[in-house]
């Protein structure tokens, strides 16, 4: 996957997606975006409610069907196979069941994968330790659909990490979560980035994750207006209507160029 | 004990035990996902498999016209199931699919009966079910198929729980997603042909489903409520069978009237149990 030019001590990058367009429903959602992340780097992206953020995300983890451009994982086209070193947080429970479920056995189903039909042995153990991540191994044997908002996001970011991905998407962890949670959060993410994870997060503030982060995309409109260092100030950027057309500071040229976007004027 | 001696009664119950063991396998899956109707609809498409089994026979000339109703009842769930799961894959009202089976499954099956030459009344026993007419060859097929929905449902529960649980995650981790959601379908489509001869078409449903929601109200951990549900299904229908050898009364409508008793007072019982404990 490196290129001849590339300097050498720079990692490949482990997410390379190009020129992605989503269609839903008759519309398109995404007007051609992308993104790069390298080992132990964290990318946020960021954007008002209904920017496309999370569809992208859902693009990026083969949630949601593409209708152009490339997602590349490890150097190699997005394939099932290349699915198991990822992990991922949905926004919320996406499609919580009809029936009760522990977060031991939720946790549990993140081991799984392509022609991992079963969790194999220890899968408890690992389960256990994946949520003691978190901080939430109390919370082992309730009830998700009972754990409070804050609770069940550690549960999902549990579910993620259990599989030991290499590659971690999650789509507003931090949103409507209680401090402690934040916190644990946080925590989790500084020990993922010193370890090599690629992290991209979608985020709505930075909030107690700003010190991680290392580049900011910013989606409007289904478009990249902005490709560089996170925004210094910080809670104006959630706001909806908040249109990103001011530089925040000059943008990373080289980043910008690589993905094939103009900076902000 | 005398009865338990009769071939006829150790056919009934055999046939009881496999079905109330194996159908809510199928039943969790299918309540998790929220398509707790889908074996109804599933149901009546069998029916018209059944009436396509004795036209088959009848036009073969066998001797036993309805020889081929079996078979012909799980080719058409089979095949009913794969079409439900295509259509609601690409997007299409999972209700409106279900009705659109209803109408189809019935109205298929009543005309297809008349032109193999049967009357309504052929339909009768798989409308309701017809355990006392079950043979030893009926018995060992039914286990046969029991043993397969119990190998698959319980060896691919990890993964069926992950899909059915949050589809999107399953699809982030690489799952073959749009197979084990076909898994499901093809297992309820085969889990309603074995319980058919039971319950009866109408009825087959309730025996997947009501062993679940009574045993959701023990448990909240979903392999446990699985477990569960399967001992209260064969409880179920053994004491059905068992009370109507005693007295003349319709197998099938009493397994599934004792199914709606028990979940009626079990909900109850819990809610007593919650106030008590003042849990939510």
């Amino acid at each position: 996957m490196s290129s001849p030019a590339k300097p050498p001590n720079v990692p490949s990058p482990v997410l390379v997606a190009r020129d992605v367009r989503v269609s839903l429903q008759g519309s398109e959602i995404l007007h051609g975006v992308g993104i790069e992340a390298s080992p132990g780097e964290v990318v946020a992206l960021m954007g008002g409610n209904g920017s496309g953020k999370s569809t992208f995300v859902r693009a990026l983890v083969g949630a949601v069907p593409t209708t152009a451009g490339t997602v590349e994982i490890f150097g190699e086209p997005a394939s099932p196979q290349a699915r198991t070193r990822v992990g991922y947080v949905p926004q919320r429970m996406t499609a919580s069941g009809g029936l009760a479920a522990t977060a031991l056995e939720v946790v549990t189903s993140g081991l799984l994968g392509h022609r991992t039909l079963r969790p194999g042995r220890g899968a408890s153990t690992r389960a256990l330790k994946a949520l003691a991540t978190l901080g939430v191994e109390n919370l082992a044997h309730r009830d998700v659909s009972h754990l409070s908002g804050g609770q069940q996001q550690r549960v999902l970011i549990s579910r993620a990490l259990v599989r030991s991905p290499q590659l971690l998407i999650l789509d507003e962890p931090m949103a409507g979560v209680d401090l402690e949670s934040q916190v644990a959060f946080a925590h989790a993410l500084g020990h993922l980035k010193e370890s090599g994870v690629a992290i991209v997060i979608v985020l709505h503030e930075l909030g107690a994750l700003a010190r991680h982060i290392d580049q900011a995309v910013v989606i409007e409109h289904g478009c990249i207006t902005y490709v560089g260092k996170p925004p210094k100030d910080l809670g104006v950027h959630a706001l909806p209507g908040h249109d990103h057309e001011h530089a925040h500071e000059e943008p990373d040229q080289r980043s910008t160029s690589r993905l094939g976007l103009e900076g902000p004027q | 004990m005398s009865l338990l001696m009769e071939p006829l009664v150790q056919r009934m119950l055999l046939a009881g035990l496999l079905v109330g063991v194996a159908s809510p396998v199928v039943g969790t899956y299918l309540v998790q996902r929220r398509m707790a109707l889908l074996g109804d609809g599933i149901g009546h498409v069998a029916l018209a498999g059944v009436a396509a089994g004795w036209l088959a026979g009848s036009a073969a000339g066998m001797a036993q016209r309805d020889a081929l109703a079996v078979p012909g009842a799980i080719i058409f769930a089979v095949a009913g199931a794969v079409a439900i799961e295509r259509m609601r894959s690409k997007g299409a009202a999972a209700d409106v699919v279900m009705a659109i089976l209803f109408y189809g499954g019935i109205a298929s099956g009543v005309l297809l009966i008349g032109l193999a030459g049967g009357s309504n009344a052929n339909l009768l026993g798989y409308l309701f079910g017809s355990i006392s007419t079950v043979t030893w060859v009926d018995v060992w097929l039914t286990g046969g198929l029991a043993v397969a929905i119990l190998i698959v449902g319980l060896g691919l529960r990890p993964a069926l729980f992950a899909v059915t649980h949050d589809q999107e995650f399953a699809r982030s981790t690489g799952l073959p997603v749009a197979v084990l959601n076909m898994v499901v379908a093809i297992l309820a489509a085969v889990t309603i042909t074995v319980a058919m001869r039971v319950v009866g078409v109408l009825l087959v449903s309730a025996l997947m489903i009501l062993p679940v929601a009574i045993a959701e109200q023990f448990t909240h951990r979903f392999s446990r409520t699985m477990h569960v549900a399967m001992g209260i299904g064969a409880i179920l229908t053994l004491t059905g069978v068992a009370i109507t050898l005693e007295h003349d009364l319709q197998p099938g409508a009493l397994i599934v009237v004792l199914g709606v008793a028990a979940y009626v007072l079990t909900n109850i019982g819990a809610g007593v149990v919650r106030r008590v404990r003042g849990t939510p």
